[in-house]
């Protein structure tokens, strides 16, 4: 089968790209200019579109991801909708006719991307099953404005884009994109394409995978490719061979075990979410933290820890969790606790020629978690500084266990080994926390950057736990307790 | 120009302006249908791509540049340097800024350009380029400067009355100091410019650009030509703020000469981190000051000295500096005054316009004073501020009477009373009290802006209207189009000119050769000045047709009026014309069915060594009330609500001045609250580097930063005479109704402190700067008679690296 892509209900050639034409540059260039590039890393949302997934249920689901950052090879026998596919001036889609007529627009650029995210919104299963309820983050049409979080507009300060999110009625029953969601996702189509400037392979399963990656250890693995499209617009790394690895079968498995969840290394985020259904709260409440929904749409656990990152938002959160990771290489499998992967600044015991197939989290999870990520902005942002706790209290009050994962405050991800030492065994008020919290202070070795002075990050690790403790001691976060 | 109208002011009945319509690309804007000058280059056949040899240095002479290795990397057509340009080599109007530069004077210069078939090997062929650069002592931040006195352009200053003496009159004295951050503009589109050589030698230049006849003359003088060599075409851009007032210049000049050397077209794009890095930005601003109360808590004296960072060149930095001593007063009385000004040079990128042009940066000043003086005068911030309001009959210190200043205190009170002021007062207060850890804080802040450019020349525009045989209209006009809704407008006073319907009037991209010699679409006068002229074009034509009608009707042609495209004499309605008959009929009469318009702003003028004359034609007059929550762990803050009260006159159009006043608000938000430049200050070898190039690391606004709930209200029966259909501009000023947001940031701090703490907060005010405003407010608390002693504060870091 030649390689091919179905834009906007129509099948074009995929041509001679290699691994590093982004889908973005690829659509532009076919002369779909309706999306833009507005950063090429991932955190503007002008290329927003959207892409046709499996939802995990024999369906589909439309969802927004960033074109900048992904490589068109990915998408060979996919399907990808532009604010061109959905509407046309004088027959607009009602996304499109809610943003113009309500002033969503100004310049206009960051329009079509805005109009993507929103679309897939729109159409998203069970959103206008609604009550009604409304708060700051969603409509009374039940429509989630983290759904718009990796979107910027300069113009317009938001309001009228709000607005326009809320007043969306339900998907019509004729509507053609929202029938395509009740048929099943295309199918992950095995790819070899090649230009000049390098090939992309798409493995059909994880020994193929695994094979290549023997032979070509220097190969780059690309699932979301939300770090790696940075790499390739950014800093213009090319690699000779891209391993696209987010569709292999072996790495997007979910299995609640009793004493383990096992989470696929390349589920992406946002589907992590949706199968974890509730069942670890600390990861419900970093989720909405991490990036933007066009990120977790493509980001996975495998990449974020991948790339030993020491500001990944996930380490934090499975260090306090008490994860292990499965390795897998050619015919071997080894299971390897977090708090032991990482060995320096983006370094980590990962050998060449392994993966990182499953994320397993141990059951039961700690009841009393929570998530701080101390950034400028409160949306899609970098952490300066990022703590997870997870603790159990016994019945008396005292303090079980606690394991408290820290980000953005040394080389690696770490735990907060002393403090964890100061809480354990003694009761939780006001006392142990503030003791702890000093202790919390002083761990780690900050540093001074563009993003906050290590004087800062010193001080939020010290007040982190005594937030903790005041979300935690006031009578109406006391369901949070149970 | 128009006679028997009545004054500019005026709304005939059934008017187009005023209507509620949506920006008319809008559309386009949602199918992705719209067209940026970038989209422009897959349809253009053999197009070239540049990419700047940048450096890596912020100050250093170019010793040796070689472009041998870059012309052998396979897809290189060729490498731009200064031997290549015909004519001057300056991207600028003042001769300071060579477009190929022997001495770098930025971190990321440009020294050299390489074109390549395709982008990825005009990459690698930079890449290729050897550059060898002897480096040389830096100059990055304001204060360096001031160390080592390097200033440009002339400094100057505002003053009326004599500041010692009434300084030694006031009652209550404070001095402090303020460091205000700049501002990157991440217009969502980045500069761009796309050139080829037309026929007969003509260039043809299509640029993201806010003055296309700035850009055409810079592109000129580059490659030696006449203007009338050269047209740029702007068919609108993707945000503009200012950052695409002179910045495009010289990359529309290096395109065209590459489209001139190898006779094909020529693209060139910034890419994000390129645009952030090159491109100059809102001016930060270092002010140090004293001020005088008298017993009423009336300032009775003001004493400043305003030393921005003009970066490498000067840019707009003189105007954007005048304009920020014309508005250090913002509101408010101050008797005796003198205020002192100057540019800074430094090794950054040329700073430049950004909406309010420096009006925000002297604002700022008065606020930040009035905020940090209030808890210490014992009054509330509101109530010193509305007690030294001008009143009518005062006049600025640059001598410009301050008319509708009554409009002060007429919003303010509409919005105290619109957003509960006083009652949420008391709730602010009571959670406070019920809260140690959080706090709130509601302030409430106006703004008084001058609209004009402040050089009187700049007030002039022209248009081009066409109506053709079959009544359609298109109209040229020579503001350009960067979401602010100007073509809106325009269609909308075209058609009320004429009367006829929007949907019969069209409007052409801008172009230099349609309407030459125009201003920058700036100082929020796109609307006031091309509306004006737009009206006059059409007024001539309606003038001809109402002579043929008058004739048709049996009228005197003064009584001919048009109503959406029907034509009718006064008092006659059982008689009437259908526009396109009428223009028909016209024709076969050899009646002139276009014409130019011309509109130059009444009553200006301006003495620039003296800071003195009547450099705007109106003011345009606001109050915010903002609602913040501040969390006493982090720092970190939620705005809660805001409500706006704003004056437009009798609006153009409504939904568009709403976009501008909640955009303006939302943007002076980021600015003041979240949006942080950092340079590399070190001795080491990427000093003066900006730090914060990216998205990932420059954060403006996204929907976190939205209030939840935004009021918005129009100020009514607000006419303003001598201005098109009694409207006002609405660019900028709203920018500046966001000092309510760091006000109320700044009281919700100082309710962690003991009474009558006055709060110094860092600008831009981030988390953390929130936060060590409240460790400091703590610290006081626990420091005043009484207080149980709380945990010792923590160090505040004493670089603060910004301005």
């Amino acid at each position: 089968m030649n390689a091919a892509v179905v834009v906007n209900g129509r099948s074009r050639p995929l041509g001679p790209v290699g691994g590093h034409v982004t889908l973005l540059e690829w659509l532009r260039a076919a002369g779909l200019t309706g999306t833009k590039e507005g950063c090429a890393e991932g955190e503007c949302g002008a290329c927003s579109v959207m892409v046709a997934r499996d939802d995990g249920q024999g369906g589909t689901r439309w969802v927004a991801i960033n074109s900048c950052l992904v490589p068109a090879a990915a998408f060979d026998q996919q399907e990808v909708v532009t604010a061109e596919g959905l509407g046309q001036p004088g027959d607009l889609h009602p996304v499109q006719r809610e943003m113009a007529r309500r002033g969503g627009s100004q310049c206009g650029y960051c329009t079509p991307g805005f109009i993507c995210s929103m679309a897939a919104e729109y159409y998203r299963p069970g959103r206008a099953v609604s009550n009604g309820h409304s708060d700051p983050e969603h409509g009374p049409n039940g429509f989630d404005l983290h759904a718009l979080s990796g979107n910027l507009c300069r113009c317009t300060g938001y309001r009228p884009i709000r607005d326009a999110a809320y007043a969306l009625g339900p998907p019509g029953q004729a509507d053609p994109l929202s029938a395509r969601q009740t048929a099943p996702a295309p199918a992950a189509a095995p790819t070899s394409v090649a230009s000049d400037q390098g090939r992309y392979v798409r493995p059909q399963n994880l020994a193929e995978a695994l094979g290549l990656l023997a032979a070509e250890p220097d190969a780059q693995l690309v699932a979301g490719s939300t770090d790696w499209g940075v790499e390739l617009n950014i800093r213009h790394r090319r690699a000779a061979l891209s391993i696209g690895i987010d569709r292999l079968p072996e790495l997007r498995e979910f299995a609640v075990e009793p004493n383990h969840i096992d989470i696929g290394a390349a589920l992406t985020l946002s589907e992590a979410e949706t199968r974890l259904a509730g069942r670890v709260p600390l990861l419900d409440a970093l989720f909405p933290q991490f990036a933007s929904r066009l990120i977790r749409n493509g980001a996975t656990f495998g990449g974020n820890l991948g790339t030993a990152s020491p500001i990944g938002d996930t380490p934090p959160a499975l260090l306090a969790l008490n994860a292990s990771l499965v390795l897998a290489s050619e015919g071997a499998e080894r299971v390897v606790p977090l708090a032991e992967y990482f060995t320096g600044y983006r370094q980590s015991v990962r050998q060449p020629g392994e993966l990182i197939k499953t994320i397993r989290i141990p059951r039961p999870v700690a009841p009393l978690t929570g998530f701080h990520k101390i950034a400028k902005r409160r949306f899609d942002d970098i952490s300066s500084v990022a703590i997870a706790y997870a603790l159990r209290l016994d019945e008396d009050g005292t303090v079980a266990e606690a394991r408290i994962g820290l980000g953005g405050i040394a080389a690696t991800p770490l735990r907060a080994l002393e403090t964890e030492q100061v809480l354990t065994g003694r009761p939780w008020n006001r006392d142990t926390v503030t003791e702890a919290a000093d202790v919390l202070g002083r761990a780690g070795t900050p540093l001074s950057d563009h993003r906050a002075s290590s004087q800062y990050r010193t001080a939020m690790l010290r007040t982190s736990l005594l937030k903790f403790y005041a979300e935690h001691a006031e009578p109406e976060h006391e369901e949070v307790l149970v | 120009m128009s006679q028997g109208y009545g004054p500019l002011a005026d709304r005939p009945h059934r008017p187009a302006v005023g209507l509620e319509v949506s920006h008319e690309s809008a559309d386009l804007h949602v199918t992705g249908q719209a067209l940026y000058t970038q989209d422009l280059v897959g349809r253009t056949y053999g197009t070239l791509h540049a990419w700047p040899v940048a450096a890596p240095h912020a100050h250093a002479r170019l010793v040796a540049l070689s472009t041998e290795a870059a012309d052998q990397v396979p897809g290189v057509v060729h490498v731009l340097t200064a031997a290549d340009v015909p004519g001057l080599n300056d991207a600028g109007e003042k001769h300071d800024e060579p477009l190929f530069p022997t001495e770098v004077m930025y971190y990321g210069h440009a020294v050299a350009w390489v074109l390549g078939e395709t982008l990825e090997a005009a990459r690698q062929g930079a890449a290729a380029v050897t550059a060898d650069y002897e480096p040389l002592p830096a100059l990055v931040s304001v204060h360096d400067a001031i160390a080592a006195e390097s200033f440009q352009g002339t400094p100057r200053t505002v003053s009326r009355g004599d500041a010692a003496a009434g300084m030694a009159r006031a009652k209550y004295r404070f001095e402090g100091e303020l460091e205000i951050g700049g501002q990157e503009h991440f217009y969502l589109e980045t500069q761009a410019a796309l050139a080829h050589v037309d026929e007969n030698g003509q260039i043809f230049v299509q640029s993201s650009t806010q003055h296309p006849s700035e850009t055409q003359d810079i592109v000129a003088h580059v490659l030696g030509l006449a203007a009338h060599g050269v047209t740029v075409q702007c068919l609108r851009m993707g945000g503009g703020f200012g950052g695409k007032e002179f910045q495009p210049h010289g990359l529309a000049a290096i395109a065209a000469l590459g489209a001139t050397l190898t006779g094909r077209p020529v693209s060139l794009r910034l890419n994000r981190n390129q645009d952030i890095q090159m491109t100059g930005k809102r001016h930060p601003f270092f002010a140090t000051w004293e001020v005088g109360f008298d017993a009423d808590l009336r300032l009775c004296a003001l004493r400043a000295t305003l030393t921005s960072n003009g970066g490498w060149s000067l840019d707009l930095s003189e105007p954007v500096l005048a304009r920020a001593l014309c508005h250090i007063d913002n509101a408010y009385w101050i008797p005796d005054i003198e205020v002192h000004g100057r540019v800074a040079k430094t090794n950054r990128a040329s700073n430049t316009a950004f909406r309010g042009f420096g009006g925000p940066q002297g604002m700022i000043v008065i606020e930040d004073i009035l905020g940090r003086c209030a808890p210490q005068l014992g009054v509330t911030p509101d109530d010193l501020r509305r007690r030294n309001f001008y009143a009518p009959g005062q006049a600025t210190p640059y001598g410009q009477l301050v008319r509708h200043a009554e409009r002060l205190e007429a919003i303010w009170s509409t919005l105290c009373e619109r957003s509960d002021f006083a009652g949420r007062q008391a709730e602010v207060a009571a959670f406070n009290t019920a809260h140690p850890d959080t706090k709130r804080g509601l302030a409430i802040t106006p703004i008084k802006f001058g609209i004009s450019f402040n050089l009187t020349a700049f007030n002039q525009a022209g248009a081009l209207v066409h109506v053709y045989k079959d009544g359609s209209v298109l109209i040229n006009h020579g503001g350009t189009e960067m979401g602010q809704g100007l073509h809106t407008k325009m269609i909308q006073v075209a058609a009320t000119a004429l009367g006829v319907p929007m949907s019969l009037v069209r409007l052409a991209p801008t172009r230099t050769d349609k309407v030459p010699n125009t201003s920058a679409t700036a100082a929020s006068s796109g609307a006031d000045i091309n509306g004006g002229a737009v009206k006059n074009a059409c007024e001539q034509i309606r003038e001809r047709l109402a002579v043929v009608a008058a004739g048709q009707l049996g009228v005197n042609a003064a009584d001919v009026r048009f109503t959406d495209g029907v034509v009718t004499g006064l008092g006659f309605h059982d008689k009437q014309l259908a526009w396109a008959d009428l223009v028909h009929d016209a024709y076969f009469q050899r009646v002139q069915l276009w014409a130019a318009g011309f509109y130059r702003t009444e009553g200006l003028h301006w003495d620039s060594g003296r800071m003195q004359g009547e450099p705007f034609k109106y003011f345009a007059y606001g109050a915010a009330a903002a609602e913040v929550e501040v969390d006493g762990f982090t720092g970190a803050y939620r705005l809660r609500r805001a409500d706006i009260v704003h004056d437009v006159g009798d609006s153009l159009s409504p939904l568009i001045d709403l976009g501008q006043i909640e955009g303006g608000f939302v943007q002076g938000v980021g600015w003041l609250t979240l949006e942080d430049l950092r340079w590399d200050e070190s001795d080491g070898p990427h000093r003066g580097r900006l730090a914060t190039q990216a998205a990932s690391t420059y954060k403006i606004p996204s929907f976190s930063e939205m209030p939840p709930e935004f009021n918005v209200h129009l100020f009514e029966r607000a006419t303003e005479s001598g201005v098109v259909y009694g409207s006002k501009a609405v660019g900028e000023p709203p920018l500046m109704e966001a000092f309510s947001a760091r006000e109320a940031i700044r009281q919700a701090v100082g309710a962690f402190g003991p009474a009558g703490h006055s709060v110094d907060l860092a600008c831009p005010s981030t988390p953390e700067a929130v936060y060590w405003a409240v460790e400091a407010a703590r610290a006081a608390s626990a420091a005043a008679p009484g207080a149980q002693p709380e945990n010792q504060p923590a160090t505040p870091p004493t670089a603060y690296a910004g301005v």
